[in-house]
């Protein structure tokens, strides 16, 4: 291996020789593009994102190669098995450069199509491309459709547009000249106040300052210090740090290594999910070639200074995203929480001190380094700077990955970037931070997102899940959800945590299964603030969030199961009864047959006959949706 | 994180696992904090981690088996049984979970006639509720082993897991 590092010339070389290989490509935000030059005369790029993975990404890519050695074009058109695109609704995804045609829900069959009339005919497919318009009718650039017109990719911004697999397009887009930069002309201080200039707080949920995190780390005297990057990544629902890590690992990396240099670590560590298998493929592969061109290593970069990185999986344990119990899962033990202080900063992995960071604050970082702290502190708000990124789930129309500013109301990620929410529903709640957060109802659509805003109402930025409800969804069972959720995941450790979440989930049993009482859902206030009040870890802290918004926001919901006993969005099954609407009924026995108990008795085309037997009736929901005519309610 | 703790089933191993864990534990010797890692490959290589799997980890080093086995139980990837020949996850994580999985999953336990966790007697299915597998832009999701199925409807889950049921019988 030693025979093939590069030095910083070498480098540059490659920066410069790749850049004119990429420069069709264009990067998805509107401000930046590039133009002209010589590369092949099309690239094609492929979603290798999970999502799109998931939905038959790999086998259009091979496809096309397959497709484009019949027609004889291999060297004339590159192939790139990229990152998430963003727009995981709409995948798998294809994009076919120098003119940026969007092609959305590709399949295998249709690769030869798109071969034939696009790529030698120069016509793109209509059929598959986005169709978006503006107010003149003419088609949009898929830069300025609404999904992608609002956010602002910084950290985001590489992940579709190269391939995360080869070292030199990511440096083409000035890759680990940061870190060049950091070394060559900074102290390790003026590169800490940079960062503390920069405003950049931390993404992984606790928005701790990150330039004071490492000032902090750099102060501890050690022999031996550890940077680990936090890709645990437990949140249900969110997948930031996974696209990242698949979309763009050498920026991760990267900035690993920055932070050895300012805090004076030559060891770092990624703790990743064990259910991300492509991330961690991808940046194995990072890592490798990292090695090869001697960036990483006992002279990284030829800098002098050294460092190396390892991978450590997770086993499915969400408290190991908690940062001492990760720590502790990186040592070989059980993941439970640590009293802190001492911080890991002072003491962390192996007792040495650590600096620990989330994926996306990470990736952050060699942007401001290149662009100044000032650049990064433009964008945003007074106390929450740069951009956040989102996993858009749940009841929305574009679900998939976007970037924001800081800032950027809920209506504008909702109805603009999420085309809002299918089949024509109303939003009822959009949920952020996971299990530590809470449910923000429709008044408060216009609230600015950011650190502080997201608090002030009872909820918090987490890590980016972002999940969106409708009518449809009760808010009671969402509550539920979420305890359930954290009382599985307590490391059992403290007594509020572990049998304060217990009672607290019992309690919402009983007002999901109308045997609650007005008085209990005051038990629950004060229950969830003592949890909040002495718990030992972030989990146990925040686990009653989720609750405490839903009562605060929702709490006619949770009178209508305890006074009414009904579940209004129809989903508390000890609260419904179904029944068959005999004027809407037409007899056609379709329910009938959807039944697995045999619940529905009637006779063909006799709708005064359609009776639902509630004795025998299992609440399965079987029926609904085979009824054309909504004659089944509950 | 309620288990079962014990199998009824005896350990057999082979003789390419058995040279492929010696393998694995030789090349932890050097790491810092082997444990997750020797215990992560060995249920790779045996399906899932007997006493005897342990015990070995334990004594290669010298960790009390007492720690080993604390580890096993606290995180939940980590099996003690062995698991069905197809294991099928339905994800509950949030996006999955406002779009229906819990009905999915309530439908499959009737199908398969398991609790979640459960694996049945010829061990040919496992139903597992697992955790958010990142695919929430397909949401609901369930997966078989390493196949995905994503936009789910419940009229689909007959069909899918006939398929396996078939391939199963099929290769015996
Ligand atoms: C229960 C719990 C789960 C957490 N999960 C994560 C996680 O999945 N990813 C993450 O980066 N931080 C997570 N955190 C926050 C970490 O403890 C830590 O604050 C973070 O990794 C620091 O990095 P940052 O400053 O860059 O945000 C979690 C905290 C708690 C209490
Ligand atoms: S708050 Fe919960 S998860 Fe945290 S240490 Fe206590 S029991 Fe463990
Ligand atoms: S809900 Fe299920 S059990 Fe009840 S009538 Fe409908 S199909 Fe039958
Ligand atoms: S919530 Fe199901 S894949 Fe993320």
């Amino acid at each position: 291996m030693a025979n093939k590092i590069k030095t910083l010339q070498e480098l540059q070389e490659i920066r410069e020789r790749v850049a004119k290989t990429v420069v069709n490509r264009k990067t998805l935000s509107p401000e930046d593009s590039f133009g002209g030059g010589e590369c092949p005369k099309h690239h094609v790029l492929v979603c290798g994102g999970t999502g799109c993975v998931s939905g038959g990404g790999r086998v259009i890519f091979d496809e096309f190669k397959v497709r484009l050695v019949e027609h004889e074009l291999e060297t004339q058109v590159k192939m790139v098995f990229t990152g998430c695109f963003g727009l995981c609704a709409k995948g798998p995804i294809v994009v076919v450069y120098p003119d940026g045609t969007f092609y959305q829900l590709v399949e295998q069959k249709d690769v030869e199509e798109i071969v034939r009339e696009h790529l030698i005919g120069g016509k793109p497919v209509a059929r598959l491309a986005s169709k978006e318009k503006d107010e003149c009718g003419n088609e949009k650039t898929i830069a300025n459709s609404a999904f992608y017109k609002s956010q602002h990719k910084i950290v985001l911004q590489k992940c579709g547009l190269i391939d995360p697999e080869n070292i030199d397009e990511y440096l083409a887009y000035d890759g680990y000249l940061a870190y060049e930069k950091a070394v060559r002309n900074m102290s390790q201080d003026e590169l800490i106040e940079n960062l503390k200039a920069s405003g950049l707080r931390g993404r992984g949920g606790g928005g701790f300052t990150t330039g004071m995190k490492w000032q902090f780390a750099k102060n501890s005297v050690s022999d031996q210090k550890y940077v680990v990057c936090n890709a645990d990544e437990g949140d249900p629902g969110a997948f930031m740090d996974r696209s990242i890590l698949e979309g763009d690992p050498h920026a991760v990396i990267e900035a690993m290594m920055i932070a050895g240099y300012a805090i004076g670590a030559t060891m770092g560590y990624v703790y990743v999910r064990a259910e991300y298998p492509i991330a961690v493929d991808r940046l194995k592969v990072a890592l490798e070639q990292a090695r090869e061109y001697g960036i990483l290593g006992k002279n990284a970069m030829g800098l002098g200074f050294e460092f190396d990185i390892d991978i450590r999986l997770g086993a499915g344990a969400f408290v190991c995203g908690e940062e001492t119990a990760l720590l502790r899962s990186i040592e070989g033990g059980r993941g439970e929480p640590k009293q802190r202080p001492p911080f890991p900063a002072v003491k962390g992995l192996f007792d040495k001190p650590t600096l620990i960071n989330n994926v996306e604050t990470l990736a952050a970082i060699p942007h401001i380094i290149l662009k100044g702290p000032m650049w990064f502190s433009s964008i945003g708000t007074e106390k929450s700077k740069g951009t956040k990124v989102f996993a858009l789930g749940g009841k929305i129309k574009n679900t998939g990955l976007v970037e924001i500013p800081m800032g950027t109301t809920l209506r504008t990620v909702i109805e603009e970037i999420g085309e809002g929410i299918p089949g024509g529903k109303k939003f009822k709640a959009a949920q952020t931070g996971g299990p530590s957060g809470g449910c923000i109802p429709a008044s408060h659509m216009d609230s600015p997102i950011d650190f502080d805003a997201l608090i002030e109402l009872g909820s918090m930025m987490g890590s980016g899940g972002l999940i969106v409800m409708d009518e449809d969804n009760c808010m009671v069972d969402i509550a539920k959800f979420y305890l359930e959720f954290t009382v599985e995941e307590s490391c059992g450790k403290c007594t509020p945590c572990r049998i304060g979440n217990k009672r607290l989930y019992e309690l919402l049993e009983k007002v999901s299964e109308g045997t609650a009482e007005v008085s209990d859902l005051d038990k629950m206030e004060q229950l969830s603030k003592y949890i909040k009040e002495n718990s030992l870890c972030g989990l146990g802290q925040t686990a009653p969030n989720p609750v405490l918004s839903t009562l605060k926001y929702f709490r006619d919901e949770y009178m209508s199961h305890v006074v009414d006993k009904k579940c209004p969005a129809g989903v508390c099954t000890n609260l419904l009864t179904y029944s068959i609407l005999q004027d809407k009924c037409i007899g056609c026995t379709l329910c009938q047959r959807a039944c697995p108990v045999g619940a529905i008795s009637g006779e063909l085309k006799k709708p005064e006959t359609f009776v639902i037997d509630v004795n025998k009736c299992i609440k399965c929901d079987a029926c609904v949706p085979k009824c054309k005519f909504k004659a089944i309610v509950k | 994180m309620n288990k079962l703790k014990t199998t009824q089933d005896a350990f057999v191993e082979t003789e390419e696992q058995r040279q492929a864990f010696d393998k694995v534990l030789d090349s932890l010797k050097k790491t810092p904090g082997p444990l997750m890692g020797a215990l992560q490959q060995a249920q790779d290589i045996y399906g899932y981690l007997p006493i005897e799997v342990q015990n070995r980890i334990a004594e290669y080093f010298g960790i009390p088996l007492a720690d080993v086995y604390g580890v096993v139980t606290f995180y939940s990837q980590f099996n003690l049984t062995p698991k069905g020949k197809y294991k099928v996850g339905v994800c509950m994580g949030t996006a999955c979970y406002v779009l229906s999985a819990g009905p999915i999953l309530e439908r499959l336990k009737t199908m398969l006639g398991l609790q979640a966790g459960g694996t049945d007697a010829e061990k040919l299915f496992t139903l597992e509720a697992t955790r958010c597998i990142g695919c929430c832009g397909l949401a609901p999701v369930i997966t078989v082993n390493e196949d995905v199925y994503g936009k789910l409807k419940i009229d689909d889950l007959d069909g899918i897991i006939n398929k396996y049921r078939g391939m199963g019988k099929d290769n015996g």
